[in-house]
């Protein structure tokens, strides 16, 4: 049985200066996550040469993997802080921002690039009003069930981190922009636009820049098919083309 | 395009819902948010969005889910609200689908709906079990349109800190505080909304997500804005214990067929699965035969306590019990409750599918918060143009969503709080555009030393914040407070309890003035903020614990055990209403009723005509002796549309 966890942590004070290991040392508590432990290290922010430091800062909100907020690098590999057990993790455990976005301080990462990236694609169903006009469309079960799984994503950023195509000074849009675009492409309503959508993935930071790498459907936390979401989108984009060649 | 605009504060479905809609009749708005309003704590709900849909043929209509509503809440609630939320109720369903959202489906291609707690009817639509989710998503989506076009401006990571009040007291913007850069500044609008969600933290460990703190309503309360029924808080029956966080194991897993149990023998050491069907005791399936396990969450939440602790029959001794899906196949457990196993398995290394889960309640909602106003229509509905709806007593302050006090009584139904979010945000938007386009004067015309005047006191305030430099740590000071509170203010309270926490909340706010402010620097540095946020938990926990102490009965969620009124076994509550019936047509007729059940009635009557009342708590200077406290006064309760009666669930 441990008695103590020591976590290496890449710390950063803000976006210019350069960043720094820290390690901790703290009680081993069953059932513990890397959340828990973070919180025990704010509680009592002391590194392990025994100086009292400023308490490592992270973001998350609903700590059960459903928010996307407390995304990181735990010992290699990107995922969400909160699921990650304690028991199941190697030790000494080692903490990291994510690489592909500016880091702001510590563990926090300014991810607004992939928000900025669902305004691109247009993720969204034009609807004429929220006053009372009846029903939706019905759906099919087969369909829902395809759609439900590809609404799943919460914005946490772990697709691009894996991405090699996806780099702090290109413009990729990423595989959940374009795995959103297919959800919308799919919606009834929300495909009235789906050309405008295609004409984006057609530009540079489109489905071009995707270099098949299949990291992310690897490392996404909620299993979305992102490679087939990739493809579908890759069928359509090229279905403009050709209809473009002959229209022309 | 008008200069004048709202500014919303909260980026879940109630903010959301809200922004969408002043955006749609054309007005400007701000929305700030403590986080990306994706990832705001609405993504918690699991089960589903209640709506009398009657897809089923049942015989469903949004009179049963309004009975169902008011009754749940032990009539706690102002009746013409939830009249018109639960009319509202299935155009809402209808319009999130139209918005996008992946419900589950009829083979048909209809929406499908399941049974929730505290009601006989299939009326809650759900997409998988992370409803709440994809309900959110939509409206995010539609923000993001608005944003993109120019009518929303967003200030995400900003916390709002309190309202700028002009000399009349009128709110004329908010002060609010970047977490990145630190500073504090104020921004001007002629209304504000405040839909920042729940207190959950003032227990520390609770299904809510951490920025839960109630920190927003609170300083409200703390500028003179009535706060209503703060002692109202939900026990949820089923949670996941955590170091972190009590994750929420939703009602759906009931409403799909989930059993709760304990072993029958006291301590019974063998694997649940290896306990036969006999030596299972199928507790609330035994004592409420019409509802099993889907009683209102009050009643849950008091017999697994009871079961636990009076009874002592706890899995492995502990206030813990068996959850059990077990009996259904994968495929349908994988299809309509997938996210939420997934989650049980995540976070316990169990599969729900294979194992009973084990479970125990956990502080989840709050049925009370800001008071706010509205304006009834003669049908008993509400007027949406009336500037009064959603208005809290500091005018162009609103509230709507969990941080309000109106919809819930004492008691919420499972399914009912993402439908009042939403309708709460559609419902009151036409009401403040009316209030701000008759304003005598804009929010731009007030003179800039107002709002200097407000941002300078909060600047200093944060700066004095900054220079504590005492013995107490403020993340450990919490976890007290933290402990008291789930102690002494929880499922079952007693009096001297009450009062001995109320002397320890004094006490705790004497010591946070002895706090030291770990992190003294201005960028991304979340400390400041706690500390300022653990002052209004303390303050919000007088609210809630002088409330409890003050209530003298048994009420929804509000179980004091010396005030339980304790309904015969073999009462039907229709006695109640003949009962009544006749006391006002002036001739009760009391040897026509059996003579406990009158002694019975007697009681309930007493004890409605003292209690049936909203607490209203008022922040008052120097009343509990250190910097001020509450006065709670009690209001009157619209009950015209459906009369009070008991409440019987088995």
């Amino acid at each position: 049985m441990l008695d103590t966890l020591t976590f290496k942590i890449k710390r950063q004070n803000n976006a210019e200066s350069s960043p720094y290991w820290e390690n901790f040392v703290i009680q081993y508590i069953p059932n513990s996550n890397v959340i828990s432990c973070l919180m025990d290290i704010q509680t009592n922010p002391v590194n392990s040469k025994g100086e009292k430091v400023a308490p490592v800062v992270w973001q998350s909100n609903c700590l059960e993997e459903v928010c996307g907020s407390c995304t990181m690098v735990i010992n290699g590999k990107v995922h969400q802080a909160c699921s990650a057990l304690i028991d199941k993790l190697e030790k000494p455990i080692i903490l990291e921002p994510m690489s592909k976005f500016p880091v702001i301080r510590d563990l926090i990462v300014d991810r607004s690039r992939m928000f900025d990236a669902l305004k691109k694609v247009q993720a969204w169903v034009s609807a004429d009003g929220y006053h009372d006009l009846g029903p939706g469309d019905s759906q099919s079960q087969s369909v829902q069930e395809v759609a439900y799984k590809l609404s799943e994503c919460m914005t946490c950023g772990c697709c691009v981190e894996a991405c090699p195509q996806y780099t702090k000074d290109n413009n990729f849009l990423g595989a959940a922009a374009i795995n959103q675009a297919r959800l919308f492409n799919i919606h009834q309503k929300g495909n009235d636009i789906t050309e405008q959508r295609l004409d984006t993935l057609m530009q540079e930071g489109g489905i071009s820049d995707c270099g098949n790498a299949q990291n992310c459907v690897e490392v996404c936390p909620k299993s979305i098919p992102l490679t087939e979401s990739i493809a579908e989108i890759g069928r359509q984009v090229s279905g403009k083309l050709w209809r473009n060649i002959f229209k022309a | 395009m008008s200069k004048q605009r709202v500014i919303v504060v909260g980026g879940g479905l109630a903010g959301l819902a809200a922004t969408m809609k002043v955006a749609e009749l054309g007005m400007s708005v701000l929305l700030i948010s403590f986080l990306p309003v994706k990832r705001s704590h609405s993504v918690c709900a699991q089960g589903g969005i209640n709506g009398a849909v009657n897809i089923k043929g049942e015989g469903d209509s949004p009179e049963i889910h309004f009975y169902d509503t008011v009754k749940g809440g032990d009539f706690l609630a102002n009746q013409p609200l939830c009249k018109d939320m639960c009319h509202q109720a299935p155009y809402i369903i209808n319009l999130m689908d139209r918005l996008g959202v992946n419900f589950n489906r009829t083979p048909e291609g209809n929406l499908d709906f399941r049974r929730f707690g505290g009601t006989l009817y299939h009326r809650t639509a759900f997409a998988g079990a992370t409803t709440g989710q994809q309900l959110l998503y939509a409206l995010d989506e539609q923000v993001r349109h608005y944003e993109v076009q120019g009518l929303v401006e967003k200030m995400e990571l900003h916390e709002y800190l309190g309202a700028v009040l002009n000399n009349e007291g009128r709110c004329v913007g908010a002060v609010i505080n970047s977490l990145r850069t630190g500073e504090i500044i104020t921004v001007k609008g002629d209304a504000v909304i405040l839909a920042t969600g729940g207190p959950g933290l003032v227990y520390g460990r609770s299904t809510n997500s951490t920025v839960c703190t109630g920190t927003a309503v609170t300083s409200a309360y703390l500028q003179g804005a009535k706060y209503g029924n703060g002692e109202f808080i939900q026990i949820h029956p089923s949670a996941i214990p955590g170091r972190d966080k009590l994750r929420l194991m939703s009602e759906s897993a009931r409403g799909e067929g989930g059993r709760v149990w304990v072993p029958r023998k006291a301590g019974d050491s063998r694997k649940a699965k290896d306990i036969p069907d006999k030596e299972r005791f199928y507790f609330l399936e035994e004592r409420y035969p019409l509802y099993g396990n889907l009683v209102p969450r009050d009643v849950g939440a008091r017999e697994i306590y009871d079961i636990c602790v009076n009874e002592g029959l706890g899995v492995k001794g502990e206030m813990k019990v068996y959850l059990d899906l077990t009996h259904h196949t994968q495929e349908f457990l994988d299809r309509r409750l997938g996210g939420i196993l997934e989650t049980y398995e995540k976070f316990t290394g169990v599969d729900p599918r294979n194992e009973p889960m084990e479970i125990f309640p956990a502080v989840h909602y709050s049925m009370g918060g800001i008071w706010t106003d509205y304006t009834p229509t003669v049908d008993g509905l509400i007027d949406y143009q009336s500037p009064s709806n959603q208005m809290t007593n500091i005018k162009g302050l609103y509230a709507a969503g969990e941080a309000d006090y109106q919809y819930h009584g004492g008691n919420r139904l499972g399914a009912n709080s993402l439908l009042s979010c939403i309708y709460t945000g559609l419902m009151m938007s036409p009401g403040v555009i009316n209030y701000v386009n008759n304003l005598p004067e804009t929010a731009e015309d007030i003179p800039q030393k107002t709002f200097d005047d407000t941002c300078r006191q909060w600047q200093e305030k944060f700066s004095n914040i900054k220079k504590m430099n005492g013995s107490e740590n403020p993340y450990s000071l919490h976890r007290e407070l933290a402990e008291q509170m789930i102690t002494n203010v929880l499922i079952v309270r007693q009096n001297n309890k009450l009062e001995t926490t109320l002397d320890k909340i004094n006490e705790f706010e004497s010591r946070w003035k002895n706090i030291a402010c770990l992190d003294t620097s201005d960028w991304s540095n979340p400390v400041p903020s706690f500390i300022n946020q653990l002052w209004n938990m303390i303050h919000l926990s007088k609210v809630i614990t002088k409330g409890a102490l003050m209530r003298d009965e048994f009420r929804g969620s509000h179980y004091k055990p010396e005030f339980d009124l304790e309904q015969p076994d073999d009462f039907q509550p229709d006695t109640y209403v003949e009962f009544e019936k006749q006391k006002a047509n002036g001739g009760l007729n009391e040897s026509a009723f059996d003579k406990q059940h009158l002694a019975y009635m007697k009681r309930y009557a007493a004890n409605n005509e003292k209690w049936l009342k909203t607490t209203i708590a008022e922040y008052k200077n120097g009343t509990t002796g250190l910097e001020g406290g509450p006065e709670i006064s009690f209001e009157d309760v619209d009950t015209s549309l459906i009369s009070p009666r008991p409440r019987k669930y088995n």
